[in-house]
This record gives structure tokens, sequence and C-alpha cells, in this order.
């Protein structure tokens, strides 16, 4: 789960890494109020979306006055910022975030993330701040330290000033950088994040170290834990159709193409995306339904894949293993009396009990269209999708 | 004996007495798996599925020999419970649960490294399909009928699509001497490596198939692995190629976060470890059978 650059914020400074003083505002008004109040002559105003690249998309600005903010921040509410990573869609600006403008002198990176060819978590620093990770990997791979954390005993302090001395932190700056990685790492740690971003950390001109920009990713499997975070679930930055989905218990990826998928297992999931690929087809979305495959939640799964204007075919394809093919085509038989769909439906059933399935969905009536292997079901898939687009654009003609 | 299990090995289930728990503690039972007791702290004494339940992994050891576990037990508490198993003496644990914050099993691996190598559980899974010998043993949660036995060591990270591939082969009349579920979390107990090295010294794997997805660097280092140490021929398949960067694609550990983590690059890094790649996983026997002749 992501969250705000101001929540990460706040998380951090009560771990004790300092940051730029700031206010949120709703509304022009309040993002020009906070700004009087805060006092000063200079504030950065920022759009508060799960992304990064806010900068580079119009979503970040200089003020040097209420009129400024108020102005900046009336082309910023109601809209949709997109960056390079939130596609085509973008994302709503409905919070933004005043802060106080810092003298820069220099920019560093710090990032905290789950190693997994360690297992452990990693800190991955360079002095390029200001720059993607990725960017930095490309362009000044040498610039980049690395430290991993013994996670019996935790974040040493030897570690904190080794990479400190590496970025070339004055020599009386660095216990304030360890304070700083202490800090991230125990916010990381104490709250099960997968991922704890600074870019920048700067360093100001009168000799702060400053969390400038902040970036924090929880683990899902840990919210439990940690109702407070759960708290902090922002559903307007999600595709609407996720958010409806994991409410619901499935898995589901939007994606670009025309051909629904309801498969069980993630696995066979992608693998099914990949052969409807492979058979010149796109996929309309990953979603995985579980194991199990009840009749209920093969009814949901095609109300949330047809909840997608661009989807022309379904294919569902079920390998049964301890529970039964008649029983999941049953399942798929009732899911589609009771919503009925208007595109094309290919089943591929495979497992357990799979000629009892087969004769349950032949017998049904209903216009389904039946295969036995993976590579068939995305052939026909791709078939029907492409006869009925046909259809459709012939109607259209007649119209 | 294969490379994990055999028809006597001495199998507990940890969390014996939930509802899915008991039922595949039945389904294991009558595939022939030497299931001999379960453990749920407090409801010591009970019988559950003609086996006794014991409150501690330990006393289940003590009393019946265990050198087994199926890890059952719900997210929140599954990573105390295999560390309870390995703390206990057990060899081998398969463990269940999808859902085990990734912290919690950062802290699981750190701490199976207190025990010195000869003495160490292996661990595989969790949030996979379990550990199946064909004819010999079940330890997980596969429909044991979809295998054959045979001479092909199957190595995947997603249920669902493992049987994909084990029906596959069963189809073409090809068996399968053991497949084993590393499972579809980011920090996991054993790698495609790990079960490789336990595959190059089975006598009863003649052929490997390793089915990998996005994200992760394990199948990469698992290239590395069989240039320098497989003798045995591999067959790979990587799921994913349809996978938007940066999404976690069902699987938590399935999300494509750095350079060679995306199924094209896999597949390409495995190509020149020499592993011979299906393109389509419709044709993961096929290729199979192409490369056994």
């Amino acid at each position: 789960m992501d969250i705000h650059e101001y929540q990460a914020k706040e998380i951090l400074s009560n771990f004790g890494v300092a940051v730029p003083q700031g206010a949120l505002a709703y509304s022009p008004e309040q993002a020009a109020y906070r700004a009087r109040e805060m006092g000063g002559s200079r504030w950065v105003v920022k759009a508060q979306v799960h992304a990064g690249g806010r900068g580079k998309a119009g979503g970040v600005k200089v003020c040097d006055s209420d009129a400024e903010i108020q102005s900046a921040t009336e082309g910023m509410f109601g809209q949709k910022l997109i960056t390079h990573q939130t596609g085509p869609e973008g994302k709503g600006i409905y919070r933004v975030y005043v802060e106080a403008a810092v003298p820069i002198e220099r920019e560093i990176y710090l990032g905290f993330v789950l190693d997994r060819a360690s297992q452990r978590v990693m800190i991955v620093a360079s002095g390029e701040g200001g720059m993607e990770i990725e960017d930095i990997s490309a362009e000044r791979p040498d610039s980049i330290v690395r430290a991993t954390v013994e996670p019996a005993v935790g974040l040493q302090e030897f570690q904190c000033r080794e990479i400190a001395f590496a970025l070339g932190i004055a020599p009386g700056m660095v216990q304030q950088m360890v304070r700083t990685l202490q800090g991230c790492y125990r916010a990381f740690r104490d709250l099960d994040a997968t991922m704890v971003e600074v870019n920048p950390l700067v360093i100001t001109g009168d000799g702060r170290i400053l969390a400038l920009d902040a970036k924090m990713t929880f683990d899902d499997n840990a919210l439990f834990r940690h109702p407070q975070i759960s708290e902090l679930r922002d559903k307007s930055q999600e595709d609407p159709r996720e958010s409806r989905a994991a409410d619901r218990g499935l898995s589901y990826v939007g994606l670009d193409g025309n051909i629904g998928c309801i498969v069980n297992g993630a696995g066979l999931a992608m693998a099914t995306m990949d052969t409807i690929k492979l058979a010149g087809g796109e996929p309309a979305n990953f979603l995985d339904i579980g194991g199990g495959a009840t009749p209920e939640r093969v009814a949901k799964a095609f109300r949330l894949v047809m909840s997608d204007k661009n989807v022309q075919a379904i294919l569902v394809n079920i390998f049964a293993g301890i529970n039964r093919c008649d029983w999941v085509a049953e399942g798929v038989v009732q899911a589609l009396r009771e919503n009925p769909v208007d595109v094309p439906v290919v089943v591929r059933l495979a497992g357990t009990n799979v000629e009892e399935g087969q004769k349950i969905l032949a017998q049904s009536g209903l216009p389904l269209i039946r295969a036995t292997t993976l590579n068939e079901a995305a052939e026909r898939a791709v078939a029907a999708w492409q006869s009925d687009m046909k259809t459709n654009s012939n109607l259209r003609a007649v119209q | 004996m294969s490379i994990f299990l055999d028809r006597d090995t001495k199998i507990i289930v940890q969390g014996i007495t939930g509802k899915m728990a008991r039922f595949h503690a039945r389904e294991m039972v009558e595939y022939g798996s030497n299931v001999v007791g379960g453990v749920v702290p407090g409801k010591g004494g009970e019988t559950v599925e003609g086996v006794p339940v014991f409150n501690t992994v330990k006393e289940a050891v003590a009393e019946t020999g265990a050198e087994a576990t199926l890890v059952f037990v719900p997210p929140p508490a599954a990573a105390d419970g295999i560390m309870e198993a390995a703390d206990a003496g057990i060899r081998y644990c398969v463990c269940i649960t999808d859902g085990i914050p990734a912290q919690d099993m950062i802290r699981v691996k750190r701490y199976m490294y207190r025990y010195p190598k000869e003495r160490r559980m292996v661990l595989t899974g969790p949030n996979c399909a379990g550990t199946i010998s064909p004819g010999k043993a079940l330890l997980g949660i596969m429909p044991g009928h979809i295998y054959l036995q045979g001479n092909v060591g199957i190595i995947g990270r997603s249920g669902t699509l493992g049987y994909e591939a084990a029906a596959q082969l069963k189809e073409r009349g090809i068996g399968v001497s053991t497949s084993v579920g590393i499972g579809g979390d980011p920090i996991n107990g054993s790698s495609f490596r790990d079960i490789l090295e336990q595959f190059e010294n089975d006598d009863e794997t003649h052929l490997i198939c390793m089915i990998g997805e996005i994200g992760g660097p394990q199948e990469a280092e698992a290239a590395e692995y069989i240039r320098g140490h497989v003798s045995k021929p591999v067959v790979a398949y990587v799921a994913g190629l349809t996978a938007p960067k940066g999404r976690t694609m069902g699987h938590a550990g399935a999300i494509i976060s750095a350079f060679g983590e995306s199924a094209s690059e896999k597949v390409e890094i495995l190509s020149a470890a020499g592993v011979t790649v299906a393109e389509n996983p419709a044709v993961i026997g096929e290729t199979i059978a192409r490369v056994m002749q």
C-alpha cells in the first residue's frame, strides 16, 4: 500500500528524521492561508498523488506570494496529474502540501528496500540525488553505496557512518546523517514497510539535513498489525476496478487489451495472458480468483471483468485440482444465467472430472465456446474477439 | 528416497484442526503419506483424522519421531510456527500459508541460520502448493492424481501452473520424480538454485523442469548455478511476458522492479545458460518430451 508524501514525512519525522516545515491544504484558499500561517517569503506547493515524477509533470510549483499560491493551486485541485508513473489516465489531485522553501546545497538519494537476493533490508544511497534511482544506476552506477542490515541486531551506527563518509558528508554533519538513516530504518522495520525512499535528501546552506521528498510503501500482508497505517489508504489514488476487486478478495490488475481473463492461480493467470498474446490478442486484465474457484467467486469475477468497457471477449481458464470441474462448470453456468454477458465467452476446464464439467457446459444451452487445451482456448478467444469486432463494426456501418 | 520424502517419512500438520488443514491432512493420508500427528497449541490430547494432536512441535517430535511438517497456520502466526519446527529438530518443512509479512520471513531465514548446516531444517514455501513424490508421499495441497511416477523433477513458484505442467506430462505418459513448490512470496525458504542442487544429486531425476515468473533474482541465480553445476537437461518456462512493470501480479513476489526481473530478460538469461525454454505454457510437456529423446 502506498501513502502520500505528507503522510510519509509525518511518519519519518516521528522517527527522528528532519523534514521542512509544511502543512496540508484541501483548497487554494486553505493553501494560501497555510503559507501565511507558516510565515516566510517562499513556499513550494506540491500535488499529493501516489506517483513519482510530479515536478516534471507540473505538480510542484515554487511560489513567492499568496496570490501565486492561490493561482498555482487553482490549476491543481480536481485535475488529473499525468506523470511517467501514473499511466495515461493520470491521478486526481485532491490534496496539496505547502512547504517552506529551503536553500539547497546538495541533493542525495536515499532508499531502503527489501533486497530479495540477500533476503534482508538494503540501504541504497547516492550523491546524485534528485535523479531517479533507475537513471542513477544507468548513468552513475559507481556513485551508489549499498549496505544490508543484519536482521537480528538491526542497523548499526558504524554502517551509517560508513555510508555518510562514502557520500562525502562533512564530518560535522555525520551525526545528523546517522540519525536520519537510523530513523528511516526504524520506521521501515517497526511499520513493516517494503520501501522507504527519500529523494532528495538535501543538505541546506545552513547545515541541516532534511528529507525534501519522501515515499513509503507498506507490506499489505502486515497491515493487520498496523491499523494506523491502514487508515492512510486513499482510494482516490487507486484504479477503481482494482480497489473493487481487492475489497472482494480477488486479485485484479487492469490492462489495455480486449480479452478479459478469469483464471485460478497467479502463475496460471500470467501464463494465460501470455498465451493470448502469442495467439495474436491482448489481455484486458490479470485476474486470479484463487485456488477454490467457488460459484460465487466466478460470478464476482464475471461482473468485475465486464465492468471494463474495452472487454470484447472473455476467456475462463480453470485448472480444477482439489475442487472438481463439474462444480466449477456449474458455477460458470450459474454466473452467466444470473449475469448474462454480451461478449463471446470461451471456457477451458482441466483437471479433476473434466468430462462431467464439459457435459454441464454443453447442456446448459448457453452460447459458450469450449476448449480443451490452453492453446486452443487462447486461439478461440482471439478468433471470437476478432469476429465479434467485425460484426460490431458491420452493425455500426448499417446504423 | 526422493529428494525430501519417502513412503515412511513421518509427517505432522501444524494447524491441523482448521477446516482446510483437516481436509488436506485427509487427502495426504489417502494418498499414502505417513501422517503421524498434528500440532495446535491448546488442543493437545485431541484426535483429528485419526492422528493425535500435540501442544508443541517438540512434543510431537518426541512422541512420534516426526521428520517433516506441513505448516497450515494463519499468516500472523505462521513465521512463529516455522521457527518452532526448526527448533524442534524437524528436517523438512513445507509452509502453505499465503500472506505472511515479508519481514517475518526475513526473521525466519535469519533464525534458521542459527543451526549448523547438518541440523538445519529445509523450508520450502511459504505460499506454495507443497511437495509431492508421486507414488511415495504428498506433503502439500496438490491433487495427487495428476502426477505419474517418473523421472522429471519439477520446481515452480505457482501452484496451478505447476498442475498444468504435470497434466501435460501425464498426457504424454511422462512421470515426475518430485515436484516442489517454492512459492510466490518475495522472501522464500528455498530458491530454484537450492532445489536444482537437490535434483542434480538425485538418481531418480533425469530431467529438471523449472517454472519461473516475473520478479526477483532467483531465476538468474539459477541460470548461473546451472551453467557451473548442473549436468542434467533443464527445461524452463517463465510466466508474465505480458506483465507491466511495477505492478504486483497476484503473488506478492511477482513484480518487475529491477533489471533482469522481466520474463523476457529471464528467458534470455536462462537460454544463455543452456536451458531449453518453452516459449508458451501450452508446450511445456511437448518441450520436455522432445528434450528427453
